[in-house]
């Protein structure tokens, strides 16, 4: 394709449209998407490299840092093992309803974050479902690390599942077709069949859901109750930092993140190139 | 279900039944607590709480800024997806990877850093303020933070249709005598505009629930530039939980019929590639 091109011969006209388009389409990414990007980093350096390890090692932002990677820690894996389980069903089998399934799957995409939040003060706040009787019994999740936990698993549940369900639909059945002939057992066919061939997008769908659950910050803020002075996680530290005028601390804390989804992005590129490598290759 | 007789595969019940259960579970049963809950309140009250004036003027903030990013990043991303599906320039792989910074962005990152690059002393802001243009706590500055979250959604949909179209039924236009133009009015966006529509309305979706990045640079001042989802967190706030509920029930009522719409737009547009 992209020899066909080069080999047709450009008007000088042509030439004009591609370079005026190209100089309007870069010039737009520079100020809009690029910039942001840039800022963080020139803010969180604001005071030089001392100012930054000092920024992000204060114990408000340490214990912000643990909180985060707690909530990570319960939401990437099981989050992981239903987008397997999710992705196996829908891309292996036909049963009536899977439209729906599939749509269902879309819901935290498409819920905005606050009602994400919401929904949990509405079955473990105090005027909730299960408020009283938790309350009576001295359990506390909403406004405290549970209530976090299970927003970010929410916010999270669909990301493992919508990198793998593309990717083993366009698999097909025939590899574990063969494997199950060949005598293998429902189990091994998995682990050593299927799951080779999606290791790419499953780590990929592993690390975007990770980076979803650091940077959450709607659905969090709802249920950790920030105004109230509760339990923070890296994004609801930086918006502390920041409401108390301390812009290079939260640029400095929001850094920490920012390089979380530039590798994310990085290692996605780098996936992509692998993987388009080897369809050349074949 | 023809098909399924045939299919030798295990873990069919395991497999679904895991879903389902996970999806009732975390998502479903959740979600049902906010319909329960307004229902279960005086509907006389859940109106006057959604037709507020404050609420009313937060809607039409948000329906229209998430209207008008959502159609800047039409085509802004149409331009975006264009060049890189047709030319080739230096570092165009490193511009490729760029176009996702805003869905791997943290939403709150996001929101802090356009408020820094828009405020009165910021990098853009103290240019923008000499020609007497204020972007951060003005409802501008919603349409530029809901600009930046929806970009990746049209350009990620048009690229693709753009690097597969044939590139034949462009060269017999210009043959026939179509100019560039007409050219790229009659052939080519008949040809996007499937994936254009749901590049558009994904945005849209986005921008009509978007929370993090908005509310930094918007200011929140009262009646006009408080966004919908921003009203619920005021709500929470003050404690009233019924009444951030109610304004829940209508921004869900809206994702769904959202959502619907992008799933039909999206079952014509794979029926129409398929077709061609």
């Amino acid at each position: 394709m992209d020899e066909r091109r080069q080999n047709r011969e450009e008007t000088p006209k042509g030439r004009l449209v591609r370079i005026v388009l190209t100089a309007a389409a870069l010039l737009f990414l520079a100020l809009f998407v690029v910039a942001p990007l840039l800022l963080v980093f020139v803010n969180a350096f604001d005071k030089g490299w001392q100012g930054y390890v000092a920024a992000i090692s204060e114990p408000d932002t340490r214990a912000a840092i643990r909180l985060t990677l707690l909530a990570a820690a319960a939401a990437v894996p099981l989050n992981t093992l239903f987008g397997i389980a999710a992705a196996w069903s829908i891309s292996k089998f036909d049963f009536p309803g899977k439209n729906i399934l599939i749509t269902l799957l879309d819901i935290p995409f498409a819920v905005s974050p606050v009602i994400s939040g919401l929904i949990f003060v509405l079955i473990f706040g105090l005027q909730g479902w299960l408020g009283p009787w938790l309350d009576a019994h001295g359990i506390q999740i909403v406004f405290a690390a549970p209530g976090i936990i299970l927003a970010t698993m929410f916010v999270t549940v669909p990301f493992v599942a919508r990198e793998l369900i593309p990717h083993m639909q366009a698999q097909g059945r025939e590899e574990e077709e063969a494997a199950l002939v060949l005598g293998a057992s429902g189990w091994q066919t998995f682990l050593r069949v299927t799951l080779p061939n999606i290791k790419w997008s499953l780590l990929y769908g592993v690390i975007l859901c990770t980076a979803r659950a650091t940077g959450e910050y709607g659905a969090v803020a709802v249920v950790s109750g920030h105004t109230q002075g509760g339990t923070n996680t890296i994004p609801l530290q930086v918006e502390i930092l920041y409401n108390g005028y301390d812009s290079t601390g939260a640029f400095a804390v929001a850094s920490l993140l920012t390089l979380l989804s530039v590798a994310t992005l990085i290692i996605k590129k780098i996936m992509e190139w692998q993987s388009s490598r080897s369809n050349d290759g074949n | 279900m023809g098909r399924k007789r045939n299919n030798i595969l295990p873990g069919f019940g395991l497999s679904t039944g895991f879903t389902l259960t996970y999806l009732s579970l975390f998502i479903l049963i959740p979600l049902s607590a906010v319909f329960l809950k307004t229902a279960s309140e005086n509907w006389a009250s859940v109106w006057n709480v959604v037709t507020s004036p404050r609420l009313v003027a937060s809607y039409k903030l948000t329906l229209g800024a998430s209207f008008l990013s959502a159609v800047a990043n039409a085509v802004f991303g149409l331009l975006v997806a264009w060049v890189l599906a047709r030319y080739s320039f230096p570092g165009k792989r490193i511009v490729d990877a760029i176009v996702d910074i805003p869905f791997a962005l943290p939403t709150a990152v996001a929101g802090l850093s356009l408020t820094a690059l828009y405020a009165p002393n910021g990098w853009f802001g103290r240019y923008l303020e000499m020609l007497g243009i204020r972007v951060a706590y003005t409802s501008a500055g919603v349409l530029v933070a809901l600009m930046f979250v929806g970009l990746p959604f049209v350009v990620r949909n048009v690229q693709p249709v753009l690097q597969d179209l044939d590139f034949e039924i462009e060269e017999a236009a210009r043959s026939l005598g179509a100019t560039r133009w007409q050219t790229f009015s009659r052939v080519i966006v008949p040809t996007l505009l499937p994936s254009l529509l749901t590049g558009f309305s994904l945005a849209f979706a986005r921008a009509l629930g978007e929370y993090g990045s908005v509310v930094f640079i918007s200011g929140n001042r009262v009646f006009e530039t408080e966004i919908t989802s921003f009203m619920i967190m005021n709500k929470l706030d003050q404690h009233d939980v019924p009444g951030a509920t109610a304004i829940a029930t209508v921004m869900l009522i809206a994702s769904f019929v959202m959502l619907l719409a992008i799933n039909l737009l999206q079952a014509r547009s794979r029926r129409y590639m398929e077709a061609s």
